[in-house]
Parts: structure tokens; C-alpha cells; sequence
């Protein structure tokens, strides 16, 4: 940190102090006091740089490296095998179900995030409401959020449970005529699941959309009154257009941070019962710390990845053009 | 508007009562469940018909995890792991920002993409490697092990939030200091840091939040109990005694109580923290 703060110091000490007498040392001193100034900037910048470089930058190398390795961690002398593992992964039909689980998962829960945060965001600007109880309200709502995936995970579990309270509601409406096995049965699982994760993270989306509706200049709504423009139209050719930049980018986030879900699988199903409930996440953690094949686990966690920065990409060329 | 007929504006109206309130009941029903189930005694838990108010209130629950020393502990590293975790963010949040903010140099978009897209690499994929390093270090079931790896995605938010903040403050700030002779760094401290508390309290309760929320990382790079956190602590409760509702959901409100209260006093600094990946950066 001394020497850090003697450059980031020397910036501008460096004015005050006494001209040396030579104009050769002089011109050193001017040149040590320029680099020293470029040098700031990249000081302050430093520990975080040097952290991402441990942190994300080493790991991406090391488990891509392990992904073409055979018995990376476990073996003394694991030795590369190309895209063996690749090969593995990508011939085991439980690899392409879970695939197709976590798109399912983040697909729904993307669209019903959007749909329930766009209703009570909606629902929460109308001027038909007393501010008081608005505000209350918009703290209730986002209540969900705050609880951490373990404890959603076992909110629902005793919720869903086959004695549970939703049970004895949907016996008692007729909707249902036996207990449902929510989480156990593999008809099931995978919609209750996808259902706690909807009710658990819609609030983003309430609070950025409302935050947007308040953001939307009243004119354009006053100019389309008095061209003859109904609520419905106002809501089609203002609201949403106005909105669709925050819905982009919240949907892009969402869309990447569900599909590497993994607390509340774990938690609630652990990706069973037979594999009916498995993500890319569980998946890929089962083959690492279940079956220690961190070869395998790298390869599928490559594969993650990939999707996921191909996500990425466009969120940050979106986050980029705004 | 204002003169519309009494159906024509009452429908609506009625319509939007309607809305809020079954918003009401989805978002607070299931919460309202959890928090009188952990009251209730565990014989109630499935009582038919279900009630959501226990017949008899009970704090056995909490009294069981107040009794035991190993469900304390979970609390005490929770705290300890997110604290630490918050001060050292908030550290190196402030000094990337104030470079970010006040400096363009060589790379500076480069760090910031690569910054911005760490949000977004899925924690399983690092787990791997970090599972290596950590045993390579030998910090493996420590504190230290989870400080670290947690820095990896507290960071970026703590960063782009940071930079967000300091750029709305005028660089006439600092400039009044460098021509009275200061340094950046006494700039930075002196006059930045204080003005910047709101930003700085935004970052924290947002670092503290995703910290005490941690679950991946904790369940892997710890071992004993020593070392476990709230949602791991929970997790091991379900496996124990998967019977013992009251307990869970006792468990689940406490671990839920860092959060709830931070949020209640500090409301728009957490949803400050909550939009910054979306609305603002």
C-alpha cells in the first residue's frame, strides 16, 4: 500500500517540490511524474483486476483444461483425450433431458416473470389506488425476493406436501380427488418446481417495470388522448414500446441466472425422481461430487457455459446500444 | 376523466381492487404459512382442516435453536462470512469505481466488458476449478475458502453500482482538491467516499444479501459443521429430521430476518441494488 500511495500521491506532490536545478534532471523528473500519472489509474484498478484474474479468469482456463482430460483432480497423472469427454456427455441421453428441462424451466419462468411482474407493476401505477396503501402493497410484493432459493425450496415442500395445505384447498374446490405427490412424481415435479420458481422471482421484474412506468413521460399519453387513442392502443403503441428496452435487458439476466438454477432443484427434488426434474446444474454437480468424474462435470460445465455467454453476448451488445 | 359515470369508472376500479388483492394472497400466503408454521406445535403442522393460525402458539421451535450450540453457529458464520465478505467488496468496489469513474486508460473497456460478464458465468462451471484451487491451497472447509470465491460475484454488482454512483457526482469534487494541492487518493477518501454514502449503503446491503443467500459454495467448500452457513444448516436440518416442520420454517424465518430487516429500513437503497444489473449500468 506504501508505495501505491506514494505514486498516487506523487500526481500531485510532485508540483510542490522545489524544481531540481539541472534541466537534464529535470526532464526525468517530468518524465517519472507523467508515467507516475499513468500509472494511477490502473493502481486503483488493480485489486479487482488481480482478483477476476484468480477468480475467473485462471478457473475458465483450468476447467476447460480439465474438460480434456481424463480423471482431472482424481488422477496423479491425468493425460489429455481431446473431445473424449465431449463425446461422453454429449452421447448420454440423461445430458439432452436435462437439456431440455432447463430450457423448459427458464422459458416458463422467464414468461410468467414477465407476465405477473408486468400485471403488478401495472396494477401498482394506476392512479385508482390511495398512495398509502400502494406503497404497502409494493412491499408485500416483493417479499418473494427475499427469501433465499433454500428456504423457497422448503416453503413449497411443505406447501406441496401431500398433506399439505394446497392439497386440502384443491380436494376441497374438486379440482383434484387424490394427494398429489407435487414433488415425487415425475408427471409433477418439474411444473411445481418451475411454479416455486415463478412465485420466487417475478419481483425483479415488478420493481424495474414500475420504475420504468413512472419513467414514461405523461405527454405521450396526453398526445394520444386527444388523437382518439383508447387504453388498449395507449397500452400497445405506448407502454410497451416505452418499456421493451428494461424488458430486454431483465429478461435476457433472467433467462441466463435461471438456467443455472440450482439451490432449489437441489433442494426440493435434487433433480430427481428419475432424472424428471434434472438441470444442466445438478447434472453437471452429480457427475463432480457424486461420481467425482470432474473430467465429465468440466465437460458439461463447459457446456453451461457456452450457453450461457451466448446469452451473455446479446445482453451485452443490448446493455451497449442503450 | 373526471366526469365519467359512476359503472363506468367503478368497474375498473374494482377490477384493479381485485387484482391486488389476489397479488396479495400469491405473494403473501405462502410467507404467512411459514411464519405461523413456526409457531405452531409439530403434531399441527397437517392438521385437518389446514389452519393457517395455530391453535395453540408455541415458541418451542425457536427455543430448540437457541439451545443448540450447532444450529447457533450456522447464524454466527452467516454473519461473520457476509460481513466480511460486504467490508472487503466494498473496499475494492470503491478503488475499481474511482478509477472507472474519474480516469480513461488502456484496457478500461475491457475489464468493464469482462466485469459485466462475470455477472452472468454460471457459478457450477467455476465451482470445478475452484474446488481445485481450494484444496491446492489448503483453505479447504475454512472461512477464508468461502471469503474469497464469494468476491467473484459480489464484485461485479458491488463495481458497476459503485461506477454508476460516483459518475453522478461532479469531477469539479476532486479537481477542488487537486488544486489545493491534494492528492487523488486524499480526494477520493476525504471527499468522494463521504459524499457517496447512499451508493456505498446501496452496494453493501446488496453484497450482504447475495453473501447470506450463498448456497453452491458453501455446500461444497465446507465440510463440517463448524463451517456451515444458515442455507446449508437448513439444508442439513431437512436430511436429519425431515419430520420437523416447525423447526425448519423456525430455522427459515431467522435466516430470513438479516434480509427482511435490512430491507425495511433501508428500502430504496435495496432496490437500488436489486435494478442496478437492469435499469441502470
Amino acid at each position: 500500500m506504501n508505495s501505491a500511495n506514494d505514486i498516487l500521491m506523487g500526481t500531485h506532490a510532485g508540483m510542490q517540490k522545489p524544481s531540481a536545478p539541472k534541466s537534464r534532471l529535470r526532464k526525468q523528473g517530468m518524465l517519472s511524474y507523467k508515467t507516475k500519472k499513468r500509472l494511477v489509474p490502473f493502481l486503483y484498478v488493480a485489486p479487482a483486476a488481480f482478483l477476476f484474474s484468480l477468480l475467473m479468469l485462471f478457473p475458465m482456463i483450468t476447467v476447460f483444461r480439465y474438460s480434456l482430460m481424463d480423471g482431472a483432480i482424481m488422477k496423479k497423472n491425468a493425460v489429455f483425450v481431446g473431445l473424449q469427454n465431449y463425446v461422453t456427455i454429449f452421447s448420454d441421453p440423461v445430458f439432452w433431458q436435462s437439456v431440455g428441462q432447463t430450457l423448459y424451466f427458464t422459458v416458463m419462468s422467464v414468461v410468467f416473470h414477465l407476465l405477473i411482474g408486468l400485471a403488478f407493476a401495472l396494477l401498482l401505477n394506476t392512479q385508482r389506488i390511495d398512495p398509502t396503501l400502494r406503497s404497502i402493497l409494493r412491499v408485500l410484493y416483493i417479499l418473494p425476493w427475499l427469501f433465499t432459493a433454500v428456504i423457497i425450496a422448503i416453503i413449497w415442500r411443505l406447501l406441496l406436501d401431500p398433506n399439505g395445505v394446497i392439497n386440502s384447498i384443491l380436494i376441497a374446490l374438486n379440482i383434484v380427488d387424490f394427494k398429489v405427490e407435487w414433488f415425487s412424481s415425475t408427471k409433477t415435479a418439474l411444473h411445481a418446481l418451475t411454479f416455486a420458481n415463478i412465485w420466487a422471482g417475478y419481483p425483479l421484474y415488478m420493481v424495474s417495470l414500475l420504475a420504468g412506468l413512472q419513467g414514461i413521460p405523461k405527454e405521450l399519453y396526453e398526445a394520444a388522448g386527444i388523437d382518439g387513442a383508447n387504453e388498449v392502443q395507449k397500452f400497445r403503441y405506448i407502454t410497451i414500446p416505452q418499456l421493451m428496452p428494461i424488458i430486454i435487458s431483465i429478461a435476457l439476466l433472467d433467462f441466463i441466472w435461471t438456467m443455472q438454477v440450482f439451490p432449489l432443484v437441489w433442494m426440493t427434488t435434487g433433480g430427481g425422481p428419475i432424472h424428471a426434474t434434472e438441470v444442466l446444474s445438478t447434472y453437471t454437480y452429480k457427475l463432480a461430487f457424486s461420481s467425482y468424474e470432474f473430467s465429465l462435470a468440466s465437460a458439461s460445465a463447459i457446456c453451461i457455459l457456452i450457453m450461457s455467454m451466448s446469452v451473455t453476448y446479446f445482453y451485452i451488445k443490448h446493455q451497449k446500444a442503450r | 376523466m373526471a366526469r365519467r359515470s359512476f359503472t363506468k369508472s367503478a368497474l375498473p376500479t374494482l377490477l384493479t381492487y381485485l387484482g391486488l388483492g389476489v397479488g396479495l394472497v400469491f405473494a403473501g400466503f405462502p410467507i404467512l404459512w411459514m411464519f405461523f408454521t413456526s409457531l405452531k406445535s409439530n403434531t399441527e403442522i397437517f392438521a385437518l382442516p389446514p389452519r393457517l393460525l395455530p391453535d395453540t402458539f408455541t415458541s418451542v421451535a425457536y427455543l430448540s435453536i437457541f439451545n443448540d450450540p450447532t444450529k447457533l453457529r450456522f447464524f454466527f458464520n452467516s454473519y461473520l462470512v457476509a460481513g466480511v465478505v460486504t467490508l472487503l467488496t466494498l473496499l475494492i468496489a470503491v478503488l475499481t469505481a474511482y478509477g472507472f469513474s474519474r480516469y480513461s486508460f488502456r484496457g478500461k473497456n475491457t475489464l468493464n466488458v469482462f466485469i459485466i460478464s462475470t455477472q452472468t458465468v454460471p457459478p457450477i462451471t467455476l465451482l470445478i476449478p475452484y474446488f481445485g484451487m481450494v484444496v491446492a491451497f489448503r483453505i479447504f472447509d475454512t472461512y477464508f475458502a468461502l471469503v474469497l470465491t464469494y468476491m467473484v460475484f459480489t464484485l461485479p454488482y458491488a463495481i458497476l453500482l459503485m461506477t454508476g454512483y460516483l459518475n453522478t457526482l461532479p469531477k469539479e469534487l476532486d479537481e477542488a482538491v487537486l488544486v489545493d494541492g491534494g492528492s487523488s487518493w486524499t480526494a477520493l477518501w476525504r471527499v468522494i467516499v463521504p459524499l457517496s454514502v447512499p451508493g456505498i449503503v446501496a452496494t453493501a446491503v446488496y453484497t450482504f444479501l447475495l453473501s447470506w443467500n450463498e448456497f453452491l459454495f458453501a455446500l461444497t467448500l465446507t465440510k463440517s459443521m463448524d463451517m456451515r452457513t444458515v442455507p446449508i444448516g437448513i439444508e442439513m436440518l431437512m436430511g436429519q429430521h425431515a419430520f420437523e416442520w416447525n423447526e425448519m420454517m423456525a430455522m427459515s424465518v431467522l435466516g430470513s430476518l438479516p434480509l427482511l430487516v435490512l430491507y425495511l429500513i433501508a428500502q430504496r437503497y435495496f432496490l437500488a441494488g436489486m435494478t442496478a444489473g437492469s435499469v441502470k449500468s
